[in-house]
């Protein structure tokens, strides 16, 4: 938790020297604590003081990054419970997890699969982030072998995970120098020699305890080692025990600013075995605070809603996704094409120009200023209404690129039709379907003439 | 190092509501569901136990339906025309309720008549002994019609009656009032506009024992995050003691996730999104996990594989 003014006046030097540009060291402390002000205008300051003031000041849930040669995953950072209150940050890196038990050419199948993995949402390009390798069989040469093999296929940041130390060095000597992957699992009876391999690689570790008192435990002693970041695994694989757990040590982080469990979250849910309720267990993570989902199972038509998931959970809920209004092109239109009209709330927007664009089929398409709401949401709140709508295809200059004056508008805005002739005398206005996937058709059935 | 374990003072705690009613109660069914009684969050029993398990409720039309994607008839087979049959197969899928949703057309577009809807519960109540919900077309004034036909030709039964909405709400409160079933008070994922209809509803003397309400939701991908906010913040004002927002949540993932082009399309749509029935099935699955953990106490599902996982998550975490 942040320091007081007050707090903070009893660590400056309270010379009241000035030298800061403040009359006073309090009135210094009170602009530090409103963070109006850096801590370095005081040349006066206490490297001891500067330690105490940093650690307060340091987020109650540590920002950790993983980084590969050319990309990262950055999780943590958090600072509430619920996304209404403000909202959640750093997306969790869903990572995909290969075993040196695999035949190598299992292994390489699955890497380049889940590396070239690509979907779009709302325009959004979304992937995983990232592998965990993990050391199935102990032998270090088998560990190494399935690192190199990793890497031949994907560039992306590693999760590389190993009974013991040595094994897990025989891993990482594998990486180029630049890369710090996530490394593991430090436990009660490994974690001086894995935090002893970690400080050394510079590289986050992942901390196992079978207690929350076990947990922070270990943590505090590898932080002793020197090591910072770190990755909390609850060692909870069911649905009860990683909501209890993953609850509570983000209440203690957030409530109590209680350090030795303020760090972000690695889950596993791929122990279930059957891969639907790894999938559920997944989605839970996501929801409930975790910073790594490792799932086992890579499926495109499982991988695909958990990142639609995650993108819809980790969007600001006070500013919807949209897209800037005006007059779009799709499939180079001519001036007799038919114009649409649809509203900037981003999924709106790409429903249906997806659907137009996949179709082959030419057409304008008017993004009115509806504030960023869907069809429905936006003519139930008054933003997308006929004066709105004429009103934007003036603006946009429409009636200026076109030869034929028509406006196809959304079938659940049926009802504007009226008023809209009213407000565009010199168009026609065509009631168009009511979901956007039945436009293909309806532009080539009903547009025809 | 003893860590402490944090725990919340709730001061409310969730309505408890029973749906359906035996013989000894006036009805006919078999058995009833009780869902809310929560005192904390979805699933946090170190704080305090949750009494009742949250309901699988399986949505059934009263004729083949004319818009349900492909892999939807295909899992149910024949059964989707008979609704006496339908509601059979989801007893045997595992729905604890059914929630039978009339159509606004019969097969030959004609309006469905009040005897066609009452005819159609009729079979559903002497197929299945579970409880029953009844859900209207979802427009106000074909709602009413059909819903106060139903209402009465049922008596005691305590059915769980909807869409009821600020449109609409005094007609079906007070047919259901007069013969003894509950509501689904539905608004547009809004907390004031939800704890507001409540209001209106115990305004007409309907007991709170009596409302389950419905905060509406969209699928992942399709405003997910905006009815999952809504739920967290309603389920944190009634633990809070805000008395009209203490009802248990009803909420349709099925419903959402089968209207999307995700499921319903299976040509022409990209190859990242992989096999079509899988993707259909995990975006209801989802969906419905995601709305669980916000604190839902009735999901209604469509596929028969979705009840199997959801009832797998909710064993799960009652495990406390
Ligand atoms: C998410 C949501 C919200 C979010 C807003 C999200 C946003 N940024 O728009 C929030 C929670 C903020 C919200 C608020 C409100 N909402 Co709202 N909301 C929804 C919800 C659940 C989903 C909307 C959505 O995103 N749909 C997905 C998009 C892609 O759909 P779409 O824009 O309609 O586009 C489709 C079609 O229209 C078509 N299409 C689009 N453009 C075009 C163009 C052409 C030419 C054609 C042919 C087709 C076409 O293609 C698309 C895909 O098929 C719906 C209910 C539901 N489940 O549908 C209610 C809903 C739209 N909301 C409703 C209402 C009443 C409201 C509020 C007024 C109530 C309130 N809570 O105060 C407010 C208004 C906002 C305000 N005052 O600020 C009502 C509208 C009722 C009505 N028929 O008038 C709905 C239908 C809920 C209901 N059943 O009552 N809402
Ligand atoms: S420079 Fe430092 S010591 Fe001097 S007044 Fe400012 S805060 Fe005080």
């Amino acid at each position: 938790m942040a320091l007081t003014g007050i707090q903070i006046y009893k660590l400056l030097p309270q010379t009241n020297c000035k030298d800061c540009g403040f009359p006073t060291c309090l009135a210094f402390a009170m602009k530090l604590a409103a963070k109006q002000v850096e801590l370095s205008a005081c040349p006066h300051v206490s490297e001891s003081a500067k330690a105490q003031l940093a650690e307060s000041a340091a987020p109650p849930v540590r920002l950790v990054t993983v980084r590969s040669d050319g990309a990262e995953v950055k999780v943590g950072n958090e600072v509430v419970l619920f996304r209404h209150e403000k909202t959640f940050y750093n997306r969790p890196g869903l990572i995909v997890r290969v075993g040196d038990d695999l035949a190598p050419s299992a292994l390489e199948a699955k890497v380049a699969a889940a590396d070239a993995y690509r979907v779009t949402y709302v325009g959004i390009d979304l992937g995983i982030d990232g592998f965990a390798v993990e050391s199935v069989k102990g032998d270090p040469a088998a560990f190494a072998a399935a690192v190199q093999a990793v890497r031949r296929h994907s560039r992306k940041p590693l999760v590389l995970t190993a009974p013991s130390a040595s094994v897990l060095g025989a891993g990482l000597e594998m990486l180029g120098a630049g890369e710090t992957p996530l490394l593991g699992v430090a436990t009660a009876d490994n974690w001086r020699d894995m935090a002893g391999l970690a400080q050394k690689a510079k590289s986050p570790l992942i901390v196992r305890g079978n207690t929350l008192d076990e947990l922070a435990t270990l943590t505090g002693q590898i932080k002793d080692m020197g090591v910072e970041d770190m990755v909390l695994d609850p060692a909870v694989r069911d649905f009860a025990g990683h909501l209890t757990l993953s609850t509570l040590i983000r209440r203690l982080a957030l409530k109590k600013n209680f350090r030795p469990l303020g760090y972000p979250l690695i889950a596993f849910p791929a122990a279930a075995g059957d891969p639907a309720v790894e999938l559920m267990l997944a989605a839970q993570a996501i929801l409930k605070y975790a910073g790594f989902v490792v799932i086992d199972h890579f499926a495109p038509e499982a991988v695909y809603p958990l990142l639609v998931l995650r993108q819809n959970i980790y969007t600001d809920p006070q500013k919807p996704i949209q897209v800037q209004p005006g007059l779009y092109e799709i499939n180079n239109p001519k001036p007799e094409d038919p114009v649409l009209v649809t509203t900037n709330f981003s999924i709106t927007y790409f429903s249906v120009a997806n659907e137009v664009e996949g179709s082959g089929l030419p057409a304008w398409l008017v993004v009115a200023d509806a504030e960023g709401m869907s069809v429905l949401t936006a003519w139930a709140a008054g933003k997308f209404d006929a004066e709105r709508i004429a009103k934007d295809v003036k603006r946009f200059g429409v009636a200026d690129r076109v030869s034929r004056r028509r406006l196809v508008i959304p079938g659940h805005v049926a009802v504007l039709s009226g008023e809209l002739e009213g407000e565009l005398p010199d168009w026609e206005i065509r009631v168009g379907p009511r979901e956007a996937v039945d436009l293909p058709r309806y532009m080539r059935e009903a547009l025809m003439n | 190092m003893p860590v402490e374990i944090l725990k919340e003072t709730w001061t409310g705690a969730v309505q408890i509501v029973t749906l359906g009613a035996t013989p000894a109660e006036g009805g006919t069914r078999g058995r009833t569901v009780t869902v809310g009684g929560e005192r904390t969050l979805p699933f946090l029993h170190f704080e305090a136990p949750m009494p009742h398990r949250p309901a699988l409720a399986v949505e059934i039309k009263d004729r083949r339906p004319d818009d349900w994607s492909p892999v939807l008839l295909r899992a149910w087979g024949d059964v989707v025309d008979d609704p006496g049959a339908w509601a059979q197969a989801a007893a045997a899928a595992g729905a604890d309720l059914i929630l039978l949703a009339l159509s606004l057309t019969d097969a030959d577009g004609r309006p469905t008549t009040p005897a066609a809807a009452v005819a159609a519960v009729r079979k559903v109540l002497s197929a299945c002994s579970l409880p029953l919900a009844v859900f209207g077309p979802g427009q106000a004034d074909a709602d009413n019609e059909l819903l106060v036909a139903v209402a009465e030709a049922t008596k005691g039964e305590r059915l769980l009656l909807g869409i009821c909405e600020d449109k609409n709400y005094r007609t079906i409160v007070a047919t259901a009032l007069a013969n003894g079933h509950l509501v689904n008070a539905r608004t547009p994922m809004d907390v004031n506009l939800a704890k507001q209809l409540n209001i209106l509803i115990t305004d007409m003397g309907m007991p709170l024992d009596r409302i389950i309400m419905d905060p509406t939701t969209g699928a992942v991908g399709y405003g997910f995050e905006y009815g999952y906010s809504v739920m967290e913040r309603l389920r944190l004002a009634a633990l809070q003691g805000d008395r009209m927002t203490q009802l248990p949540m009803l909420v349709t993932p099925g419903f959402e996730a089968w209207k999307t082009k995700e499921a319903k399309v299976g040509n022409g749509v990209p190859a990242a999104w992989g096999d079509w029935e899988a993707r259909a099935i995990n975006w209801e699955t989802l969906t419905a996990l995601g709305l669980l953990e916000a604190g839902a106490d009735i999901l209604v599902l469509r596929h028969p594989e979705s009840v199997r996982r959801l009832r797998l998550a909710i064993e799960g975490l009652m495990k406390g």
